[in-house]
């Protein structure tokens, strides 16, 4: 259909006739820019967005007020509802990766839909870049554009996190934009997948579509089009998924038109003002209703061994991260959240932009504090946040490679979760405690081509390349709260809908991979009163491809993350288990057993001959992948809360039962002896000699532990001598070299002149 | 408007006895209970042999109270540990994990640090009772991080209208 005679095609005439006679496509004759700086100014000056000290629409007519907001997140979520269904890639389709949001002209976030709504400002800094570059003017801002953004340094979390952006004026003027996002199976890169550990820097990432316009008059351009098509694995997932995301766009516009029709367009606009600073007041009063004021340090470690399994010279190192988040809540309930000493930007995937580190922010904000769905920019202005320049979370290298910075947001978000959730246990909300998460991984990815033997099954499919990106990995251990147990396989923290999916539906597009199994990984849930939720483990084989390639990466693995609280355990770490050259065809055919998973460790090669590959670290590089070749990837356990020994002996008798942990473990840890049938699953206690086990336990703690004098006067002269793992004095050196705070605080605890590192 | 306060319920969350149903009816909805700090202060206090005012709770067993000292950290046994600006790990006592073999009386080969990597678990315990007050998950030589310092006053005085328990 022309465009000529539609809504937006009368738009289009409306700012051409503007733009010919000198006009500008801001509010009341301004240009965006002059917006944006108005707004970026009467907000500091006022601490109220653009000054805004009163609601009056809200106050005045909160039913209208309250109306509008429905009318709009519902616009928001009903687009992501039915766009989903556009798309092929069961990423989108099955797991719901993709949000949709709404941003003022400014770019400043209105409301957001449900789904992977750690893009709250993400569009925000992207719509801001064009703005500050003068879009309007240069490459111009028309009704029926389209844009395309997935360039993380101008904001955006995740490289295969790719967002389509179209402006939404009336009267000649911009009145809003909205923005949608989808996940990507693949964009193209060095490696498969979604999340590849592979990349060092920008050249190997894919495609970037760095704020381009992409289209016009509703329409993308053939070039663009193109581009998608022979630059990325799965095009035919990129072409759906793009569709999903203009359709979703175009339907968020059509509801801003009629709600402009309905109530006019200056109600619309005032309430879009007052929305945003509705946001900033309701976290600052959520903080004073919820926190207790005061100063919160925690730090995560992120470790990176890729000295065996990097490509690159310069990748080919073991590296520890050194992830400290201190947070200040104040007496005017605004929050500040500080890096100061981060790690420094590095030659790998693993750099996180700050619009990364803000979409981390807010995706965990929203689950803890903000969780009544009315997030927006507001929120932003309600806290400060400091990533250090050069840093691994706001490296100033766009060079770089971006593609996995979720090894970074993840381990330094436990250390934010753990912030909060001291400050809900000082107020008494200890019910909202949540000690961490299992980062999502072991995230198994890579690709290979249906060879021939398949074409009885896919006949439409032979010699078809097939990706394989299950989202296992986002059903990870939930950490304990401070008044019960974590969510067993269940959470991803960066979607609070976390969903694994149906591997069946996995299946149907990883043609030639199949799951021999999902099970309990029993001994990955962090120990504590209250434990940390559990992990599973799965065994994959490869059947009917050809050039097939594999990689997992895993976190933690050579080291954990972070702890628990309160004397609580982080769950276990991770490992890696493949075997390849096996006898799986001929076990298939006599009916013997194949490895289902590797619980207890060891095990998985009890029943399968070849030749098996086991190492203490997780990550691996993408390796050649045969028929009958096996994988096997683990998620998490959550960690734990409280002193171990506090746990009730019935859920320790139940967790045995139920597979959560060994019988041995339960001894070792929990003080809990008895006698397991296995067969039957029934854990008999012997209390006596429980009773027994944990004195035992808690005398070990009285003759284990040293005063805190002799522990430090033992790790200052191994500080002092610098007899610490290369990596980890490699850290302290790097973070010196960040920081001057750090070097300073790390010196001064240690009555160090500068000596050691 | 917050719901009322339901002390039964509060003392369950306390004990870790509050069922799943309620847990998700009653308390995890919005909007919160107004009360539940004060409320939760007082049922803790009744639950301790000492007679100090609780100004904040640190964690399952420590406490930020007031004592003639001025403010202290104290463990529910009755152990002093220090003033409230100070570290109170600073006077703790600590058993360090490092060795692999160390790292195995809780996890399962492969499942624990690579020993390579010097990671280590530091196990706080309260010199009084050993209760376990604390771990850290942090490499060699690392600080020994204050995580928590309340901003007492500004709570009490500012958030809740009146002077902390111990200056009134």
């Amino acid at each position: 259909m022309s465009i000529e005679n539609t809504k937006v095609g009368e738009e289009k005439l409306a700012v051409t006739e503007k733009l010919t006679n000198g006009g500008e496509i801001g509010w009341n004759g301004q240009t965006l820019q002059s917006m944006l700086e108005d707004t970026e100014r009467l907000t500091e000056e006022t601490g109220h967005y653009r000054g805004l000290e009163s609601l009056e629409l809200k106050e005045e007519d909160r039913f209208e007020y309250e109306r509008l907001y429905s009318r709009l997140r519902g616009a928001l979520v009903s687009a992501r509802e039915t766009a989903l269904h556009v798309s092929a890639s069961p990423i989108v389709r099955e797991i719901g990766e993709l949000c949709f949001q709404i941003y003022t002209p400014e770019g400043d976030s209105i409301a957001v839909s449900t789904g992977i709504i750690v893009h709250v400002h993400t569009g925000s800094l992207a719509i801001k870049w064009m703005i500050e570059q003068d879009y309007e003017h240069d490459r111009g801002i028309e009704p029926g554009d389209v844009f395309c953004n997935n360039d993380n340094d101008l904001g955006n979390v995740h490289t295969t996190d790719v967002h389509t952006i179209v402006p939404i004026f009336h009267d000649g003027e911009l009145v809003a934009w909205a923005d949608g996002v989808t996940h990507e199976a693949d964009i193209g890169g060095a490696s498969q997948g979604h999340t590849s550990i592979v990349h060092t820097s920008r050249f190997e990432d894919g495609i970037y579509a760095t704020c381009e316009k992409i289209g016009e008059n509703d329409e993308l351009y053939q070039d663009w089009k193109v581009r998608g098509e022979r630059s990325t694995r799965t095009p035919m997932y990129w072409d759906l998924d793009e569709k999903c995301r203009l359709a979703g766009c175009h339907m968020i516009r059509e509801a801003v038109h009629e709600i402009i029709d309905d109530v006019g367009a200056e109600m619309f606009k005032q309430f879009t003002r007052e929305a945003v600073e509705e946001g900033r007041r309701t976290m600052e009063s959520r903080v004073q209703e919820r926190l207790f004021p005061g100063t919160y340090r925690s730090t995560s470690f992120a470790a990176l061994p890729l000295e065996e399994e990097g490509w690159k010279p310069e990748q080919q190192t073991d590296t520890m991260h050194h992830l400290p988040v201190e947070m200040d809540i104040n007496a005017d309930g605004t929050m500040s959240l500080d890096m100061e000493g981060t790690s420094s930007q590095g030659d790998h995937s693993f750099n996180a932009a700050e619009g990364s580190m803000t979409g981390g922010l807010w995706v965990s904000l929203t689950q803890c504090l903000l969780h009544d769905g009315k997030v927006n920019d507001g929120s932003h202005y309600a806290l400060d946040t400091h990533f250090p320049e050069g840093s691994l979370t706001n490296p100033d290298d766009p060079q770089l490679s971006f593609h996995a910075p979720w090894g970074t947001i993840m381990p330094a978000f436990q250390s934010v979760w753990e912030n909060v959730s001291q400050a809900f246990f000082a107020r008494g909300f200890r019910e909202e405690v949540v000690t961490g998460y299992s980062e999502t991984s072991d995230s198994v990815q890579g690709g290979g081509t249906l060879m021939e033997s398949m074409a009885q099954m896919i006949p439409d499919e032979v010699g078809d390349y097939f990706p394989v990106s299950p989202f296992d990995l986002s059903c990870q251990g939930l950490g304990a709260s401070a008044v019960r147990d974590g969510l067993d396989y269940g959470y991803a923290m960066w979607n609070p809908e976390s969903d694994m999916g149906d591997i069946e539906e996995w299946e149907l597009t990883q043609w030639g991979t199949q799951y021999l199994s999902r099970q309990i990984k029993t001994d990955s849930a962090g120990h504590g009163k209250y434990r940390g939720g559990s992990g599973w483990e799965g065994v994959l084989t490869v059947m009917g491809a050809e050039d097939c390639t594999l990689y997992k990466a895993a976190q933690p693995d050579v080291t954990f993350s972070k702890a628990g609280m309160s004397g609580g355990y982080p769950g276990s770490t991770k490992y890696a288990v493949r075997a390849h050259d096996t006898d799986l065809a001929d076990r298939a055919r006599e009916g013997e057993p194949y490895p289902t998973g590797d619980t207890p460790p060891g095990s998985f090669e009890e029943h399968i001959e070849g030749d098996v590959t086991r190492t203490h670290r997780g990550n691996y590089f993408p390796k050649e992948y045969d028929n009958h070749d096996l994988m096997h990837f683990q998620m998490g356990g959550g960690p734990g809360w409280g002193d171990p020994l506090e746990r009730p002996l019935a859920k320790v008798v139940a967790d045995v039962e139920e597979e959560i942990y060994s019988p041995g473990t339960v001894e070792s840890v929990y003080g809990v002896v008895g006698e397991f049938d296995e067969k039957n699953r029934e854990f008999e206690l012997d209390e006596a000699a429980t009773d027994e086990a944990r004195e035992e336990i808690r005398e070990r703690r009285r003759e284990e532990s040293r005063t805190f004098e002799e522990f430090y006067e033992d790790e200052r002269e191994r500080v002092k001598d610098g007899d610490v793992a290369h990596q980890v004095a490699e850290m302290y050196v790097d973070a010196f070299d960040i920081s001057e705070a750090f070097e300073t605080e790390f010196h001064e605890f240690w009555d160090l002149d500068g000596s050691g590192f | 408007m917050a719901s009322e306060t339901d002390e039964r319920q509060v003392a369950k969350l306390i004990e870790g006895e509050l069922g799943w149903e309620e847990l998700r009816n009653d308390v995890l909805p919005d909007p919160k209970d107004d009360q539940r700090f004060e409320v939760t202060r007082r049922l803790l206090e009744e639950r301790v042999d000492w007679d100090n005012p609780i100004l904040v709770p640190l964690n399952d067993h420590l406490y930020a109270v007031g004592a003639e000292q001025g403010r202290i950290v104290k463990c529910d046994c009755g152990h002093e540990f220090c003033s409230l600006e100070e570290n109170w790990k600073h006077h703790a006592r600590v058993r360090v994990r490092e060795d692999e073999e160390e790292h195995r009386e809780i996890y399962p080969q492969y499942q624990t640090p690579h020993p390579d990597w010097d990671f280590q678990l530091r196990e706080w315990f309260c010199p009084g009772c050993f209760a376990q007050l604390d771990v850290d998950a942090v490499p060699a030589g690392y600080p020994v991080r204050q995580g928590f310092e309340p901003d007492v006053d500004t709570f009490y005085e500012e958030w809740l209208g009146e002077p902390a328990p111990d200056r009134r």
